[in-house]
């Protein structure tokens, strides 16, 4: 066992994904704290120069098979989980993303590590790896100490800025390449292509401004309130997950975590509790304005102006008001 | 095809929460407690591989209070059996114990196919989906937004950031997180579920020993300090509205 502590880099398509080098900031705190080294864990298939961008982290473990070029929760979970094995780590961070939550858990176990995940910030408490984490929606702060002698740990956006974990420490980390420790035939999980995003009506990350709507519009024909506001705005209307989830507007329209991130001049949040899944993918916008009735409800955490009222009494008083404000030119 | 869906009940977010006297762990004194939303989306996928490929649906859910009215709704929809796991779950149980609860009662049902939701909103130890695979050794795949199935295999369509999509092929028997099923849940009239209640019968099962080990422990909870809070807007909807306006005319979002 060691002070250590690794990072599980994510990887989709040639790309390093941004939730890796949230891990990476974060693992910088864990492992100066803990006077330890950080080290990135990259897997794939001739990949080797994508970790040129893991500079934060003192070195990197890249596994390199054919069954690691794309994401596969049987070859990765098998793969990471040996390759920590010897000598394990004080602490291994994953995101807590569709990659990271497939494989957390099962090398959890593997390793026979505790578990904690959704977290958004960590520390190092009188020499002790702390955790802060977030759940029941963004409602509720959850801490404690990341018990030994490994501790397995996922984390959430929001905590530390991505540049944060991107700064290169001293130029390009040294790489050490190496082999799946463990056979990757046999797999019970193959990966068979990608499905791009239906190319939707509106593209919502390009919309200056959003009026974007949640859960507290209750009915699908409520929708049109907010069309028509979307419409005087001169802007699109986007929507949080419950809303696409039964339908009520394409996956297209969707903002946040497996959605689209945002950062239009106005973000209006219309019956939207602001969970963590939503808030990563708008908290960038220029002006947040939330309207719940819900006092409580964490978007207000993020939204720089808010309205406890009834969504469906101020859309159409606000509709109105602003085609006559445009009306006299304003 | 045989499915069986495992149904949480987690807190009713719309609901106040309060912090119990220990300050670790929510107050359940008067804490309502629903069925996790993504788990009805797995009920929802499991009914409709049912629908097109045959088999039976089987709904598990720990005795954690008032569930029967969600596994005899379960019925309605066309669930074939539904199980209830009595045993000491007072103080709620973290998803770690809950699996060796689910892997007991598991060994007396016949499945290809497990479904659960990709996440729960209280979970602090994992997922139930993942966690379960793992002690079963069997292959799991979670953020799942639609299933097919053909030649003893499926595939699983897995989400990605921006909406891509992987299609995973998955070997059975396997567990599959579900994030949101092909079509949204389905909806019942009253009249089948009471009709459920009187016909149905919901089977119980002893959950036995309780391990728990695995989760990390909670030192403390309390409500998230916000760095930033939004400038309140004050008065009825009318004069909110005037507000924004004049609001969005300085910031020239009007123009």
């Amino acid at each position: 066992m060691s002070q250590d502590v690794w990072v599980v880099v994510e990887t989709l398509r040639g790309e390093v994904l941004d939730i890796t080098y949230t891990l990476l900031a974060a693992g910088r705190v864990l492992a100066d704290g803990l006077g330890s080294k950080l080290t990135a864990l990259l897997l794939g298939h001739n990949a080797e120069g994508w970790a040129n961008t893991l500079g934060a982290a003192d070195s990197v473990i890249y596994v390199d098979h054919a069954a690691l070029a794309d994401f596969t929760p049987d070859a990765y979970r098998k793969t990471i989980a040996g390759v920590i094995k010897e000598p394990t780590p004080r602490i291994v961070l994953f995101g807590h993303t569709s990659m990271g939550m497939d494989v957390a858990c099962g090398v959890s176990l593997d390793l026979d590590a505790p578990l904690v995940t959704s977290c958004q910030t960590v520390r190092v408490k009188d020499g002790q790896p702390w955790y802060v984490s977030l759940t029941c929606g963004g409602k509720i702060v959850a801490e404690g100490e990341m018990p030994g002698p490994t501790c397995a740990v996922t984390m959430i956006p929001g905590g530390y800025k991505p540049e944060a974990g991107r700064a290169a420490m001293s130029g390009a980390p040294p790489v050490t390449k190496t082999q799946p420790p463990t056979a990757l035939d046999d797999l019970r999980v193959g990966f068979k292509g990608y499905i791009e995003p239906p190319a939707g009506d509106v593209d919502i990350a390009k919309a200056p401004l959003l009026v974007s709507v949640g859960r507290g519009m209750q009915q699908q024909d409520h929708l049109k309130l907010a069309e028509e506001l979307a419409a005087v705005l001169g802007g699109s209307v986007s929507a949080s997950r419950p809303i696409v989830d039964q339908g009520w507007l394409p996956s297209s329209r969707l903002v946040g975590k497996s959605g689209k991130t945002v950062k239009p001049r106005l973000y209006l949040a219309l019956g939207i509790s602001g969970a963590p899944e939503h808030a990563e993918g708008m908290r960038d916008a220029e002006l947040i304005v939330a309207v719940n009735t819900d006092e409580k409800a964490p978007i207000y955490d993020i939204a720089h102006f808010g309205a406890a009222v009834d969504v469906l009494a101020l859309l159409p008083a606000l509709t109105e008001k602003i085609k006559a404000a445009k009306g006299r030119g304003a | 095809m045989d499915i069986a869906v495992l149904i949480k009940f987690v807190p009713d977010l719309v609901e106040e929460l309060e912090i119990g006297a220990s300050g670790a762990a929510l107050d359940r004194t008067f804490l309502r407690l629903i069925p996790n939303e993504q788990d009805d989306h797995a009920l929802e996928q499991a009914l409709l591989l049912k629908e097109r490929h045959g088999g039976t649906v089987t709904v598990l859910t720990l005795d954690t209070g008032d569930v029967d009215e969600t596994l005899f709704t379960a019925v309605a929809k066309g669930a074939d059996r539904v199980i209830k796991i009595t045993g000491d779950f007072g103080e709620g149980i973290n998803n770690h114990a809950a699996v060796t609860v689910l892997d007991t009662a598991l060994k007396n049902i016949s499945f290809d196919l497990i479904l659960t939701g990709t996440q729960a909103v209280d979970d602090l130890d994992g997922s139930i989906g993942p966690l379960l695979a793992a002690r079963l050794g069997l292959p799991y795949v979670g953020y799942v937004t639609g299933v097919t199935s053909a030649d003893g295999k499926i595939v699983a369509r897995k989400e990605y950031p921006g909406g891509l999509i992987a299609e995973m092929e998955v070997r059975l028997p396997a567990v599959l997180g579900i994030q949101a099923a092909e079509k949204p849940p389905r909806y019942v009239v009253t009249s089948l579920i009471m009709q459920a209640m009187k016909t149905a019968q919901i089977e119980e099962t002893e959950a036995g020993a309780v391990e728990v080990r695995g989760a990390a422990g909670v030192a403390r909870m309390s409500r998230p300090e916000a760095t930033t809070h939004a400038e309140l807007i004050e008065g009825d909807a009318d004069q909110v509205a005037d507000a924004l306006v004049t609001l969005f005319k300085e910031r020239g979002l009007l123009s």
